[in-house]
């Protein structure tokens, strides 16, 4: 099979940045919905499946209390309590855990947990890494390096223990909950938009019309805000998709760890799943299961939304339609050679 | 060829000589945040249980009462000599605790990378190659989805099949109580302690308790294996000495393997490196969940009982590893591409 | 077909499939190559040159579609089983590429490169017969054989284009095609590089397709000369009688915007290259002639004769009882808005 690539005048470009429109703002978000229309196969069907499975949340997250048959702490109901870890019945479809609590409800309100914490915390890294990332790249010098090797030294770190440290620091001062939550994933996601905008800046500013807008006199902010900055945003969404997929499993994994949320707050998936170990030893699965599955299927559409994304933006991913070609019939034309000399078939050569 | 190995050696020393300032940086960050905690630690952790003039002897003894700078100076003059300290909690030092718990976390991460690598790499190649196709498709999904469960979710699922319905394998410990006691403890790697004393039934418990921990873990690894090898190949596959190749008439097989596999996974060295921080974390939920004596399921015991400088000793222990990961896989990194030596 | 040809093309053509439509890349072309002839062909940016050139090859991504002979040797290529086709690339049909710095695999030394293009061929060799042969090509490139083991990346561009042009030939095939070949290279190194394919001929009886767009190369280095618009031919023949005579208008036009010392004004082609999913009715240059006809835009023209000797597809040259009346009257046409340039 041959895969050979038509040669395009100046070769493939490497970078995974499309050049810049003019600066009209609505240009490359729209231009970003046709690709995502355009997608094929595989790809649309990650992506629509992905969304579909993370609306499903949003609607269990933003509706809950409607949603939830009880709430999130509740261990009873017209003064007579919940059976403590009851198996799956009529009334509690997941059963009940060991305070009593219906895990269905519990897992409908992790929803919102697990999206409040999320949209916040993603909101706080856009806020300050990607300006971050556009001022370190745009200006270099002493700024850069110092931010890029503080960057680096946090990106290097293992994500749960910084991330536990920090949760655990600001117990004190913010109390634990969704925002320290949001504020400790925050710190860890920060280091990736900053490489990630600060990468496409440094490629972005070599670019002929960034020199020629320098050139007639535009401010450095300028340049940032209106051609740099769209540039930089189209890698933008898929990283913030899949970091919303990790935010998750980190919000789990404290909760697990018992650096989370604490029940009484909200409810969450992770801790949950830590009290379930306990259950499991016993042989009661759902108080595990359930919540176990929520995170699975939320990460899950995530990734598959960030996944479909990539496929569909990335130039180097992206696959060629490759439509089959019908070469139609050739028409009946003129095929006599004409009467200037003799015709000897076309193949005669001259000497 | 001589060109090549002096090459080496100078890229090394070049490397490590710029290591220095992030390892200082990240010391930095990890004494700022032990000291950012409101009180200090000797009244966190042991404030209650003994009388504040003990209390006051234990701040000078451990030296938190002299100045800030001074402090940092002697953590850092401790940490080049290698001395980390000791834990408030439980008086052991934590270089033991390195020792013991350390190489428990090592065998786990090792043999979980190694299964990563073992069940990732065929699949990433092959969904690659096979690009759209069922397979591809298949592996991909496969890849999202071990990487979406969390490792405590499946090592919970895990323990309840083999452990609890099968009773296969032991859910907890990285050895049998008995065996426990019994094996001497050369190296704490409890499969290489076994093979060491030639002692079978050991070993076969040693497997048996590592078992589900390392696959547990190791399928985390494989979903970003997968993911990581597919893209590369698929890049690899479009280059243009690929398609020169072909040009040439070589075998498309040969091009498949030769060409594109290679310089599809040499990336993957890198990557697997930078990974080294999501290994880490994930040893400590993987950890929590197999109650493995590993060096992760310590640091959340001194958390929980706010044992600071035992927790400051762990967290330096773990950038340092970072940095030692992330220095090794350079040096492979260039002893396999050969661009990459200075 | 005279025994003298090397390659005989007819009626070729070669679409690919895009969301907006077929491309007609190459849309019915016919040439002729002798043995030991080079035939350049020239044409602007996205004419279909490397389409044609790859065609030949069959190196054409999937979702194209191909049709017409090829004839090489007295043996049709198109519709040929790949296998057959991957065993004639390489030992009787060569590609040269334009751009030599990505075409050679970072991992493998240059040696290595040799012993696999030789050994898919040529199974039976024995190492040192592929040493052999290698240096030999390679010094007849201006490579010596100390550097026969060094890696891609200790090249300069100059010396890996030699080093593709060497690997294209060490197995001696009839029949090359040079994409550009010295397009990225600069002017030193392309003098250079003109010299060993004049070589070639001399000493080999090679067969050249050159493909360019620098019409310098193309008087210097080819004995024949094809000219390609938007997918077809519009006149072939003797280099240097195309030049000094063009038949063609866009012959004219192309000679006439080159720039020389004695250029005095820049002379251009208003409009740009026309869109190959929906090129113009008739004659594909009819919105950018000076001298078109009203026959021009409905008909395609036929291929004839010139007076002087080479083969043109123009009105201008007849055949005068195929033109219908009023069609030699001067093309009205509107002014050129620049939305309809591709």
């Amino acid at each position: 099979m041959t895969a050979a690539s038509v040669a395009e005048p100046g070769g493939g470009s490497m970078l995974d940045t499309p050049p810049a429109p003019t600066g009209r703002p609505r240009g490359p978000l729209l231009r970003l919905w046709q690709q995502v229309k355009q997608a094929q196969g595989f790809s649309k069907w990650l992506l629509w499946v992905g969304a579909a499975i993370t609306a499903v949340f949003v609607v269990l997250a933003v509706f809950a209390p409607l949603i939830a048959p009880y709430g999130f702490d509740q261990y009873m109901s017209h003064g007579v309590r919940f059976a403590k870890q009851g198996s799956p019945s009529g009334s509690h479809w997941f059963g009940t855990n060991v305070r009593s609590v219906d895990v269905m409800s519990v897992v409908i309100f992790g929803s919102r947990t697990a999206i409040e914490v999320v949209v916040l915390a993603v909101a706080f890294s856009l806020v300050i890494g990607v300006p971050l990332g556009m001022i370190s790249g745009y200006y270099g010098g002493w700024l850069d390096r110092v931010l890029v090797l503080v960057m680096d030294a946090l990106f290097a770190f293992p994500y749960l223990l910084l991330a536990i440290i920090i949760a655990f620091l600001l117990q004190n001062s913010v109390g634990s909950g969704v925002l320290t939550a949001a504020i400790a994933i925050t710190v860890i996601y920060v280091p990736q938009y900053f490489r990630v905008v600060r990468g496409s800046v440094l490629s972005a500013r070599e670019e002929p019309y960034v020199e020629a807008a320098r050139a007639l006199g535009a401010r450095p902010r300028t340049i940032m805000g209106r051609y740099l900055f769209f540039n930089v945003i189209q890698s933008v969404p898929v990283i913030a998709t899949l970091n919303a997929a990790d935010a998750i499993l980190t919000l789990a994994g404290l909760g697990f760890l018992g650096f989370g949320i604490q029940p009484t707050q909200a409810a969450e998936w992770g801790y949950e799943l830590q009290r379930g170990v306990a259950d499991m030893g016993a042989g009661l699965w759902w108080t595990s299961v359930f919540p176990g599955l929520a995170i699975v299927s939320l990460v899950t559409g995530l990734t598959l939304v960030g996944e479909g994304l990539n496929d569909v933006l990335n130039p180097v991913l992206r696959k060629r339609s490759g439509r089959r070609v019908l070469l139609p019939r050739r028409e009946a034309a003129a095929t006599t050679l004409p009467t200037r000399q003799a015709a000897d078939g076309r193949g005669e050569q001259l000497s | 060829m001589a060109s090549s190995g002096g090459s080496l050696r100078r890229y090394a020393l070049t490397r490590l000589a710029l290591v220095i300032p992030m390892v200082l940086i990240l010391l930095t960050v990890v004494f700022l945040l032990m000291r950012v905690a409101p009180g200090d630690p000797i009244q966190a952790a042991l404030g209650g249980k003994l009388s504040p003039e003990q209390l006051e002897a234990k701040r000078r003894a451990a030296g938190f009462t002299k100045p800030l700078l001074v402090q940092y100076g002697e953590y850092l003059k401790q940490v080049f000599t290698l001395n980390l300290g000791t834990a408030i909690t439980d008086n052991q030092p934590i270089s033991t605790v390195l020792k013991v718990n350390g190489a428990a976390t090592l065998e786990l991460s090792f043999t979980a990378t190694l299964i990563a690598l073992v069940i990732g790499v065929p699949i990433g190649l092959r969904a690659g190659r096979l690009r759209d196709s069922a397979f591809d498709a298949g592996g991909r999904l496969f890849g999202i989805i071990t990487y979406a469960a969390p490792v405590f979710f499946v090592g919970l699922l895990f323990q309840l099949v083999f452990s609890k319905w099968l009773d296969w394998l032991p859910n907890s410990g990285q050895l049998s109580p008995i065996d426990q006691a019994e094996l001497p403890a050369h190296t704490h790697l409890s499969v290489v302690d076994a093979i060491w004393d030639h002692n079978m039934s050991a070993f076969v418990d040693a497997l048996k308790h590592l078992a589900m921990p390392s696959f547990t873990l190791g399928l985390l690894l494989c979903g970003v294996v997968i993911r990581l090898i597919r893209t590369n190949l698929i890049q690899t596959l479009k280059g243009d000495y690929v398609e020169a190749a072909r040009a040439r008439g070589v075998p498309e097989h040969k091009v498949v393997m030769r060409h594109a596999f290679r310089n599809a996974l040499v990336p993957v060295v890198t990557v697997m490196g930078l990974q080294a921080a999501l290994l880490l974390s994930g040893a400590v939920l993987t950890e929590e969940t197999f109650n493995w004596p590993g060096i992760g399921n310590q640091l959340v015991t001194y958390l929980n009982n706010r044992d600071y400088t035992a927790v400051q000793g762990i967290i330096t222990i773990f950038a340092l590893a970072v940095v030692f990961i992330s220095l090794l896989i350079d040096f492979v990194n260039a002893a396999i591409d050969p661009r990459v030596r200075y | 077909m005279t025994a003298d040809n090397v390659l005989s093309v007819r009626d070729l053509r070669v679409w690919y499939g895009t969301e907006r439509g077929s491309v007609r890349a190459v849309d019915g072309v016919s040439f002729d190559v002798r043995k030991g002839e080079t035939l350049g062909l020239v044409g602007e940016s996205g004419c279909g040159k490397s389409t044609l050139g790859r065609g030949i090859l069959g190196l054409l991504p999937s979702g194209s579609a191909v049709d017409g002979s090829v004839r090489f040797r007295d043996r049709e290529l198109v519709g040929v089983k790949q296998s057959d086709m991957r065993e004639m690339r390489g030992a009787e049909l060569g590609l040269i590429f334009q751009e030599p710095m990505t075409r050679l695999d970072p991992l493998m030394r240059i040696s290595e490169h040799f012993a696999e293009t030789l050994r898919a061929h040529e199974p039976d060799l024995t190492s040192d017969e592929i040493d052999a042969r290698s240096i030999d090509t390679l010094r007849r490139m201006g490579i010596p054989p100390t550097r026969f083991r060094h890696y891609p990346h200790e090249f300069s561009g100059g010396m890996r284009q030699r080093i593709m042009i060497a690997l294209a030939l060490v197995l001696n095939p009839a029949f090359v095609v040079a994409d550009e070949p010295t397009t990225a290279l600069d002017v030193l190194v392309e003098a250079q590089i003109l010299s060993i394919l004049h070589d070639l001929k001399q000493n080999f009886d090679t067969s050249l397709l050159l493909i360019t767009h620098n019409l310098g190369i193309v008087a210097e280095a080819c004995e024949r000369v094809a000219v390609m618009y938007a997918g077809r031919i519009v006149e072939e023949g003797d280099a240097r009688q195309v030049f000094s005579d063009p038949s063609h208008p866009y012959t004219r036009e192309l000679l006439r915007s080159t720039i020389s010392l004695s250029t005095t004004a820049l002379h251009y082609i208003p409009g740009s290259p026309p869109d190959l999913v929906e090129p113009p009715s008739g004659c594909h240059f009819h919105p950018r002639c000076p001298s078109a006809m009203q026959v021009c835009g409905s008909l395609d023209p036929v291929e004839v004769r010139a007076a002087s000797g080479q083969r043109v597809s123009c009105w201008l040259h007849g055949p005068a009882e195929l033109i219908p009346p009023g069609g030699t009257a001067p093309l009205q046409r509107q002014e050129l808005a620049s939305a309809d340039e591709a």
